[in-house]
């Protein structure tokens, strides 16, 4: 048995990868389900309910999507350009402290300068701290061959211990009762909600908006088409003039700034202040949804939601039957196994 | 054609191969006589390696069988080819550089559970077949020391140990000097004499009528003809398989104009409207010489035109000069973007393509159409993958984007520098080629051919210039060189050199 590169793809098979995976992902996990000794039926109809089932499940849903979006976008745009960005939960936490830096109530007064010209201002703060935390791993890749898995994945850690640093220094709410926390962004910052008596907040559209940009970067413009030149044979795009490690540049600072919008969305839109576990992995989950979507920034945001879904709806329903919510993360780690496995039929077929 | 008797040693019949809707082997029928040489002729995907790849057990016909000495062979089970003496000897060697070449002989020739390996035996056995068939090598010597024609012999011998008696050559000579082709026929004549058969699998037509018997031809799947290479002849051959008259390409009078371009290091200058050729064996250099070429970097100042070409692909573009790349899959193209964008890759920041950081896709897309249409490629439309082309098909796009650069610079090609630029292509490809170099030549371009191809060299080039060990000889009028003189110079020893020795 071997495997043969299919020189097209049926439309009914590129529709019915997905749900087949899908359904592989639900059969598999019921095994898991059934032996919490849950009621495998009624398990994945809390789930599903609790998931998008009502208004309230759906508006927490999209909230916890915001997020997720930013990062997946984030490691979208830096895998087509074969940059392996594992850093987007330490870019998106210098994209939180930055947003901060710039509007937050330093010493209980913050910049006097109008909320139309702060709020920019604190956004585009946030996307250089993560597009400049990018750029060292991405230019110690082009020049000296430095593995950007290894120097993205351990920066996290570094930003992770700098953030402790800040919230228990100089950025630490003094009014918190000695809670690492860091100061609170200026109420005139603070995104509106979109929803009445929701957490859904202005985040929600800037993340579609920053989906629609990139994916459109990607597939008209110049920048896009250096991208995924490079991406997909760098040596055959450094032969016909493309400029490949400047366009690793351009992707790192891409990526890192999407990473780093992400973490401002997420101050601004939901606590308000920055705390250490304010991002419960959205990074890493960031990874997972770019390669669920399969890197296409607008499949990003079907598959966040998708995510989103089932991390909020296994918290209901592991309320009501019992299954721990690890469940959620079985899902989605057998779902990404499912659709890479699914994809890699839509482009092979098995021969004998 | 001695030594042929009457009584098959192999026999096919009517071999029957698809691949969903592809069919590629056709009731195939073919005989192969004891102390026989039989040339297996065909462009590429004709079906030379489905049927060599099913008689070697690697995949099951879907009809027909196959019988050695009058018994039949099992399918699929390549462990019974080679019981039954069917020896391969593939393009690409399969050999371990670090190990001897004992070792490499007796490499998977023993059972695992032995505790010991039988050296002794097995090399009293390779000693023996190696003088047996004229095969010199020094069993103790490593792989990695020997030269492309020692190893050619190590695999040679790898079969012959195991007792093949039918031996299937996969382009032999392709990476061989004229002289290692002479001593590589010459081996295969003391073969075929000593009763073994051999399938020799080639596309240098010359080659192939003076070393085989037999010619079978094949096309699209099927044995179009099967005749006595005594029958035969290279026109005809080459018409057989491909299905058409091919038009050989016309040379003109070499008539240089001024010097165009101009390197120092290595030293070489190339007139307007000639083709200068570098003949050498792969791996003396040639790619870095390729690389400095298409401005990818190396030693030395080029000039083109007197003027200084900044060491930048793109600058390299603007000025004029279409470059082909060795490998076309891996370097030519992005096999994953479709056509459209791989005939742009080289000119999509030109402001004819891109405005305010927009691709301009339509007239990006109507400038490919143009390439597609006047370069003659076939198997795609413009969102087709460039992976999904053949390699003459891919071959030309690489050539009408490197040619119609023009359009979009303003600059017409000054200087072409093509690297392999017909390696692998079918008959059909590589006349087409061969057309297109000369017509720019024809139109004043300064042309610098890579080739390792000496058939190519001396059709094409005005004047030819040898590589050895990264050191480029002094390019002179083909009309100088022979094909020995070449030959030696491939191998190393200056021509002059050659000369005084044959003085004294």
């Amino acid at each position: 048995m071997r495997l043969e590169r299919r020189s097209h793809t049926p439309v009914a098979l590129l529709l019915g990868a997905p749900a087949l995976a899908l359904l592989f992902t639900l059969a598999v996990t019921s095994l898991l389900v059934a032996w919490a000794g849950a009621p495998v039926g009624r398990a994945y109809a809390l789930l599903l309910e609790g998931g998008f089932g009502s208004r309230f499940a759906l508006t927490e849903t999209l909230t916890r999507a915001t997020p997720l979006i930013f990062t997946g976008l984030a490691a979208a745009v830096a895998f087509r350009a074969r940059l392996y960005n594992i850093g987007a939960e330490g870019q998106l936490y210098a994209g939180a402290l930055a947003a901060v830096a710039v509007g937050g109530l330093h010493g209980g007064s913050g910049f006097a300068a109008p909320a139309w010209l702060l709020l920019p201002l604190m956004m585009a703060a946030a996307a250089l701290a993560g597009a400049l935390l990018l750029l060292g791993p991405a230019w110690l890749k082009s020049r000296l061959g430095v593995d950007e898995v290894v120097t993205t994945l351990l920066l996290n850690f570094i930003v992770l211990l700098f953030v402790s640093a800040m919230l228990d220094g100089p950025m630490k709410d003094p009014t918190a009762m000695g809670w690492p926390q860091s100061v609170a962004v200026q109420d005139t910052l603070q995104l509106d909600k979109l929803v009445e008596r929701s957490r859904v907040h202005t985040g929600l559209p800037g993340a579609l908006a920053a989906a629609a940009l990139t994916w459109a970067v990607l597939r008209f413009g110049v920048a896009g088409f250096e991208i995924r030149a490079t991406g997909a044979n760098a040596r055959a795009a450094a032969f016909a003039g493309v400029p490949v490690r400047w366009v690793a540049l351009k992707v790192a600072l891409l990526s890192g700034a999407l990473a780093g919008l992400g973490g401002a969305v997420e101050v601004a839109g939901r606590a308000g202040y920055v705390t250490l576990d304010m991002s419960p992995g959205y990074g890493y989950s960031g990874i997972v949804i770019a390669m669920l979507a399969l890197l296409h920034p607008l499949g990003v945001v079907a598959a966040a939601v998708f995510v989103a879904g089932i991390l909020v709806g296994a918290d209901s329903m592991s309320r009501a039957v019992g299954v721990p919510t690890y469940i959620a993360d079985v899902i989605v780690a057998v779902a990404l196994i499912a659709v890479l496995v699914a994809t890699m039929f839509t482009q092979y077929r098995v021969r004998r | 054609m001695a030594g042929v008797t009457a009584a098959p040693v192999l026999r096919l019949q009517g071999i029957c191969k698809s691949f969903g809707e592809l069919r590629a082997n056709v009731d195939i029928s073919l005989e192969l006589a004891r102390g026989e040489v039989l040339a297996l002729l065909g462009e590429n995907g004709a079906g030379k390696s489905t049927l060599v790849s099913i008689l070697f057990g690697h995949y099951v016909a879907d009809a027909g069988t196959i019988e050695v000495d009058g018994r039949p062979l099992p399918p699929g089970q390549p462990a019974a080819a080679l019981a039954a003496g069917i020896g391969m000897v593939h393009q690409h060697f399969a050999l371990a550089d670090n190990l001897s070449v004992l070792d490499n002989v007796m490499l998977g020739t023993e059972p695992l559970w032995w505790p010991f390996s039988r050296r002794a035996a097995a090399r009293a056995r390779l000693l023996e077949v190696a003088t047996r068939f004229g095969l010199t090598v020094a069993p103790d010597a490593p792989v990695g020391t020997l030269s492309v024609g020692e190893r050619q012999r190590v695999e040679i011998l790898k079969a012959l140990v195991r007792g093949a008696r039918i031996l299937i050559l996969d382009e032999p000579t392709a990476v061989l000097t004229p002289q290692e082709s002479e001593a590589l026929f010459a081996t295969l004549g003391q073969m075929v004499a000593q009763g073994l058969s051999i399938v020799f699998i080639s596309h240098k037509l010359g080659e192939v009528l003076r070393v085989s018997h037999r010619v079978a031809v094949l096309r699209a799947g099927r044995l179009v003809a099967d005749l006595s290479a005594a029958d035969a002849d290279a026109t005809m051959l080459a018409e057989a398989m491909v299905g058409r008259r091919i038009a050989p390409p016309v040379k003109r009078a070499h008539s240089p104009g001024p010097v165009l371009v101009r390197l120092d290091d290595p030293p070489l200058a190339l007139h307007a409207g000639e083709i200068v050729a570098v003949a050498g064996v792969s791996g003396n250099g040639q790619q870095a010489l390729a690389d400095r070429l298409c401005g990818l970097g190396g030693r030395g100042t080029l000039r083109l035109a007197g003027q200084v070409l900044p060491s930048r692909p793109r600058a390299f573009v603007e000025a004029g000069v279409a470059r082909i790349p060795e490998d076309r899959h891996a370097v030519g193209a992005v096999g994953d973007l479709p056509l459209w964008e791989n005939a742009v890759l080289e000119t999509y920041a030109a402001p004819a393509f891109a405005r305010a950081g927009v691709v301009r896709r339509d007239a990006a897309r109507a400038f490919a159409h143009d390439v597609l249409e006047r370069f003659d490629v076939r198997g795609g439309t413009l969102d087709t993958p460039a992976r999904a082309l053949s390699g003459g098909n891919l071959q030309k796009l690489i050539l009408g984007r490197a040619l119609s650069g023009a359009a979009v610079t303003g600059e017409p090609p000054r200087l072409i520098v093509a690297n392999q630029p017909t390696w692998g292509l079918d008959v059909g490809a590589v006349a087409y080629v061969h057309q297109q170099l000369l017509d720019a030549a024809a139109a004043g371009c300064a042309v610098l051919l890579i080739s390792e191809d000496l058939d190519e060299v001396f059709a094409l080039a005005d004047r030819v210039a040898v590589m050895h060990r990264g050191h480029l000889g002094e390019p002179r009028p083909t009309a100088d060189w022979t094909l020995p003189a070449i030959g030696l110079a491939m191998a190393g020893s200056a021509p002059d050199r050659a000369e005084t020795a044959d003085a004294a």
